[in-house]
């Protein structure tokens, strides 16, 4: 293992996942929610009656974010995302990851954000196995 | 009121996923790149994440309402079972092949990314999947005799 200095982001990253335990916070403690977008996106298939506004609000947020954030981030902040994936590794991706999060009750944000800041054992379990299958993944496509 | 704050929250949720670079799958799956050039931003992020998250939720574990008075939703479920495990192993192998989960997908996909598009079509009906699924097998009646599991 060698530590890739290029693409290494200490300060931006420790910012922007202070901001993600920020807003973690605050759907706590205001809104009564715990924020996991597998979650949230999740209850919005065949919903029960009146759990659906508060997922919308949430997601149009999200979906205005890349704008306004282009408005206040310094010019040229943003370098273009490296997508390696196909089309066909794309599609089968966004099956799996939408499948996987549903059987296994939430993702990064959920079990890996909410659940290991509430100390929860399921999901410190839920994260340990995704980050193997992740680790794992990533040395079959680029080492195999 | 409550709306302005879920989308607030919602906004400065996705100001972090692209604040942090975790919008850029190539940075996700570089940190997953264990015998690789390793980039341990992932890490960073998560560790600032719940460095502010363990106070928020001390605090909520003390309190029985929300600072406006409502219910707060905390997670009962305390088995770990097979679908947690099955599920976040599948989970984990889509995450390291694409380099995409939810929010930074959904975020990308605002952002213009068609793959990103693409992967959250893909995304939604495996979760339909899972539904039709889940609803169709025996685990039915037992699901319906308790609340959903939660994270």
């Amino acid at each position: 293992m060698s530590l890739d200095w290029t693409h290494f982001t200490p300060w931006a990253s420790l910012a922007g996942g202070v901001l993600l335990g920020i807003a973690s916070a605050i759907f706590i403690l205001v809104n009564g929610r715990i924020l996991g977008i597998s979650g949230i996106v999740g209850g919005l298939l065949g919903p029960k009656p009146g759990d659906t506004g508060w997922r919308i609000a949430f997601l149009l947020g999200m979906l205005a974010a890349p704008a306004t954030f282009a408005l206040l981030a310094p010019a040229g902040f943003l370098s273009a995302p490296r997508i390696g994936a196909g089309y066909g590794a794309v599609i089968a991706a966004g099956l799996m990851v939408g499948f996987g999060t549903r059987y296994g009750s939430g993702c990064t944000s959920g079990h890996g954000v909410c659940g290991l800041s509430r100390l929860s054992p399921r999901s410190l379990v839920a994260t340990l196995a995704f980050m193997a299958t992740g680790f794992l993944t990533v040395f079959l496509i680029r080492h195999l | 009121m409550t709306r302005a704050i879920e989308f607030l929250v919602g906004l400065l949720f996705g100001w972090g996923l692209l604040l942090s670079g975790m919008t850029d799958p190539g940075k996700v799956q570089g940190f997953l790149d264990l015998f690789g050039a390793w980039d341990p931003s992932l890490a960073v992020v998560m560790g600032g994440a719940i460095a502010v998250g363990f106070f928020a939720f001390l605090l909520a574990r003390k309190r029985s309402t929300t600072f406006m008075g409502g219910v707060l939703h905390m997670p009962r479920s305390r088995d770990i079972d097979k679908p947690l495990v099955v599920g976040s192993l599948i989970f984990g192998a889509g995450w390291g092949l694409a380099g995409f989960c939810p929010g930074p997908a959904i975020v990308s996909m605002a952002s213009g990314q068609a793959k990103a598009l693409v992967f959250v079509l893909a995304m939604l009906a495996g979760m339909l999947l899972f539904k039709l699924l889940d609803e169709a097998g025996p685990r039915r009646q037992r699901r319906l005799s308790r609340p959903p599991a939660g994270p």
